[in-house]
């Protein structure tokens, strides 16, 4: 079973816990600023959303990459290796989502890596916003959800 | 560690930004935040001062806890002496301000002289300077943090600042922080108004250490999930907020109504956070669009709102038709029941603009108040009024008088000194629902008599939040006392305002005492900063913080003649409701609260007490 982080903004409440919980995980502070996955607050709008790195089957940050600093675990999980790493940024500029980020107190690039399978994120995530699930079935709850909306859902009683 | 141990100095008056190492002997004594800021405060102005001169300084600091992972670590305080009271002044604030000073690598920022031309403020991790405000002067909160961001090209940064209000000397002006969230009492705003200091713009990326990371984690992790599981912090209010108590402290009898003449008010329930949740008569939409959480807070109190498009107040300013901070209890109160309007799109206006221009919406709704019953005695006309009809229930009244306070302009003037300035003015100041020149917040201490020597000793004038006996006396926590007799309530009362003084002190929220004790703050701390943090030591510190303030205040003038309550509340009887009858019973719970503080009859701290808690 493939893993990923299932995220749903609409649970979500800005606190980001996620952001403190990853930059202890990845840096060893806390240090939202250093953090691989962020949440936007979209306040005129009254949402908040959480983003980080989807993990693409052909990730253009590792198709760009020069050095093949960004290899691919069994989990399907991108990961870059800092010895590797020259720090040229052309995968922060080949990721169309801009979750691949240059450091510059290290001079490489981080992206989120999933915790090497624990997801510090997920765990900490105070109201399920983030979940760190099953990837086949990431969109069952909210099938889920608008199945339940359906005249027909609204008599089903299971 | 936790402590940054760094604190910039800015002194206005010569243009300059100074790093010094924070005391850590006095992080020691007095923690963070509130104590430790106030320690500052106290040893380094003269409480004599002008609060709107000079010689008064203006402090923003943070907890060891903010900018951690311990639930609500986003807390901020601002100390000052008040511009409305004259006292010790100490506003909390939540949003990501605070967390933000901390990721710059400061634990507070002290703010002292005056600028001779306004200017704002910037911390860019150590790079901290200050510009030329002139362009920003004379606008609101809502045009400068987006301009102040734009201009240093950084969405990212967090910003403080003062609206119109606080430029104009409006003396409960708020610092608003991240639009919404403010350090709203006491008029702390008005103290960096009178600085000329416009705002303060803080990025931060650099990272927050805590002694024992594994053990860190491993216990704030423990204490979220009593916070999760606890029926308040886990359901009521991430669902309901603050406003969860609106038509509870009405069926209490204790919810304070047209200027504290009822105790009960009709249109609660259409001012609640129920009503909040439900579809509108104008437009079918809730008013209530989200909860939303401050900086690492696993409560989510925060309500984000949205007025209907089609309501009078903006149905020609579509510049207010976007989701901002909804009313919390405090301010549904008193911009509702304590003024008689209960139309709820009216009273979200006049929370928008009070975020917009930085008022504080306890004392103003509360001065409305007054304002309203000044106009239907006759005492004050529409001549007085520039034409507005201040009358109670009225929604145009109450939004008209929000724009021209948010400004300080016609009668806003006269409403923006406050309810004791005003109805003294007018030869009522019986009329004035006031301690130390504060007004009241929303608990009638004839109904909660806990409540009203918690107002009547607060250090920073009338208060609910320090010392928050409502939680025993109506909520049960952490054991129900009856709210309708004075045994047990100095005892009670002393027992918060020390626990208040440390939590306050930490960089966590107020709120999550409603699950947690000192017994579950300690071991957070503890884990986090270097020291022996203990459950005594924090009520120590809690205890030492109290009475560090109120020798403050004696030295500013204050008395035990202060520590006092308006007529209406000791004379006139509660009209209806489970307290019909009773009036509140000070003068039997003072004495006794004097003794068990350690204090003279006359309210000053024996030379024992001084010692007891090394001060």
């Amino acid at each position: 079973m493939l893993k990923a982080l299932v995220i749903d903004p609409g649970k979500c409440t800005g606190c980001k816990q996620c952001e403190l919980a990853c930059s202890l995980e990845q840096e060893g502070v806390f240090n939202v600023s250093k953090s691989r996955i962020r949440v936007f607050d979209f306040h005129e709008e009254a949402r908040f959303i959480p983003y980080t790195c989807t993990q693409c089957d052909e990730a253009w940050c590792q198709q760009a990459c020069p050095v093949n600093a960004i290899t691919t675990t069994d989990d399907g999980v991108k990961v870059v290796h800092d010895n590797l790493c020259v720090g040229c940024k052309v995968c922060t500029i080949a990721c169309p989502f801009g979750t691949v980020n240059y450091n510059a107190s290290t001079g490489k690039v981080i992206k989120c890596n999933m915790c090497g399978g624990d997801p510090a994120c997920a765990k900490i995530c105070p109201t399920d916003a983030i979940v760190y699930a099953d990837v086949e079935q990431a969109g069952h709850s909210r099938m889920e959800d608008w199945a339940k909306k359906t005249d027909s859902g609204a008599q089903a009683t299971a | 560690m936790s402590w940054t141990r760094k604190i910039l100095r800015v002194n206005l008056t010569e243009g300059t930004c100074k790093d010094e190492p924070l005391n850590m002997e006095w992080a020691d004594k007095y923690l963070g935040q509130r104590g430790l800021a106030t320690k500052y405060l106290v040893e380094e102005i003269d409480p004599k001062c002008d609060p709107l001169g000079p010689d008064n300084k203006i402090i923003y600091a943070t907890g060891p806890l903010t900018g951690t992972t311990a639930s609500t670590g986003g807390r901020y305080s601002v100390v000052t002496k008040g511009a409305l009271t004259g006292a010790i002044a100490c506003s909390n604030s939540g949003g990501f301000f605070g967390a933000e000073m901390k990721f710059a690598g400061y634990d507070m920022i002290i703010v002292e002289g005056v600028s001779k031309k306004p200017v704002y403020l910037t911390m860019i991790d150590g790079n901290c300077e200050l510009h030329d405000a002139s362009d920003l002067w004379g606008k609101s909160v809502w045009e400068v943090d987006p301009a102040i961001k734009a201009k240093h090209q950084d969405p990212m940064m967090r910003v403080a600042a003062i609206g119109i209000s606080g430029e104009q000397g409006v003396l409960y002006a708020c610092v608003v922080n991240d639009l919404h969230r403010a350090a709203g009492r006491s008029g702390v705003g008005a103290v960096m108004g009178s600085k000329n200091l416009k705002a303060i713009g803080i990025r931060g990326t650099g990272g927050v250490n805590v002694d024992d990371p594994k053990k860190f984690m491993a216990v704030t992790a423990e204490k979220k999930a009593i916070l999760a599981e606890n029926a308040v912090t886990g359901q009521a209010l991430p669902a309901y907020g603050t406003q969860v108590l609106m038509n509870v402290i009405n069926e209490s009898g204790a919810l304070p109504t047209r200027n504290f003449r009822d105790v009960q008010f009709e249109g609660a329930h259409a001012i609640s956070a129920e009503a909040m949740a439900e579809p509108s008569g104008i437009d079918g939409k809730p008013n209530l669009l989200t909860n939303a959480a401050c900086f690492g807070c696993t409560i989510g109190c925060g309500r984000i709102s949205k007025i209907n498009e089609e309501h009078y107040t903006v149905a020609n300013k579509p510049e207010y038709w976007h989701a901002s901070g909804g009313l919390e209890y405090e301010a549904a109160w008193a911009l509702g029941a304590a003024t008689g309007v209960s139309d709820m799109d009216a009273l979200t206006y006049a929370n928008f603009i009070c975020n917009e221009q930085g008022i504080d919406p306890i004392s103003f709704g509360a001065t409305v108040g007054a304002a309203m019953e000044l106009y239907e005695d006759g005492v004050i006309t529409s001549k007085d009024t520039g034409g507005l009809e201040m009358k109670f229930g009225s929604p145009e009244a109450l939004t008209t008088a929000v724009e021209l306070t948010g400004k300080a302009e016609g009668f806003g003037k006269e409403l923006g000194m406050g309810s004791a300035r005003l109805t003294a003015k007018y030869g009522k100041p019986e009329l004035s629902m006031t301690v130390k020149g504060q007004e009241f917040p929303a608990y009638d201490p004839r109904g909660v008599q806990g409540m009203g020597l918690t107002y009547a000793t607060s250090n920073r004038g009338a208060c609910h939040l320090r010392s928050y006996t409502v939680a025993s006396e109506i909520m049960g926590i952490p054991e129900k006392t009856d709210p309708h007799v004075t045994e047990g309530k100095a005892g009670l009362v002393k027992a918060f305002q020390d626990a208040t003084g440390a939590v306050d002190s930490s960089g966590l929220c107020v709120f999550t005492t409603f699950a947690w004790t000192l017994d579950d703050f300690a071991p957070q701390i503890d884990a986090a900063c270097e020291g022996n943090w203990t459950t005594d030591k924090l009520a120590e510190v809690g205890e030492r913080i109290w009475n560090m303030e109120r020798q403050f205040n004696l030295s500013a003038g204050f008395t035990a003649a202060d520590d006092n309550l308006p007529q209406r509340l000791l004379k006139d009887a509660a009209k209806t409701g489970p307290a019909e009858g009773l009036t509140s019973g000070l003068d039997k719970m003072l004495p006794e609260y004097y003794e068990i503080r350690g204090w003279t009859k006359e309210g000053v701290p024996t030379n024992e007490t001084v010692s007891r808690l090394a001060l």
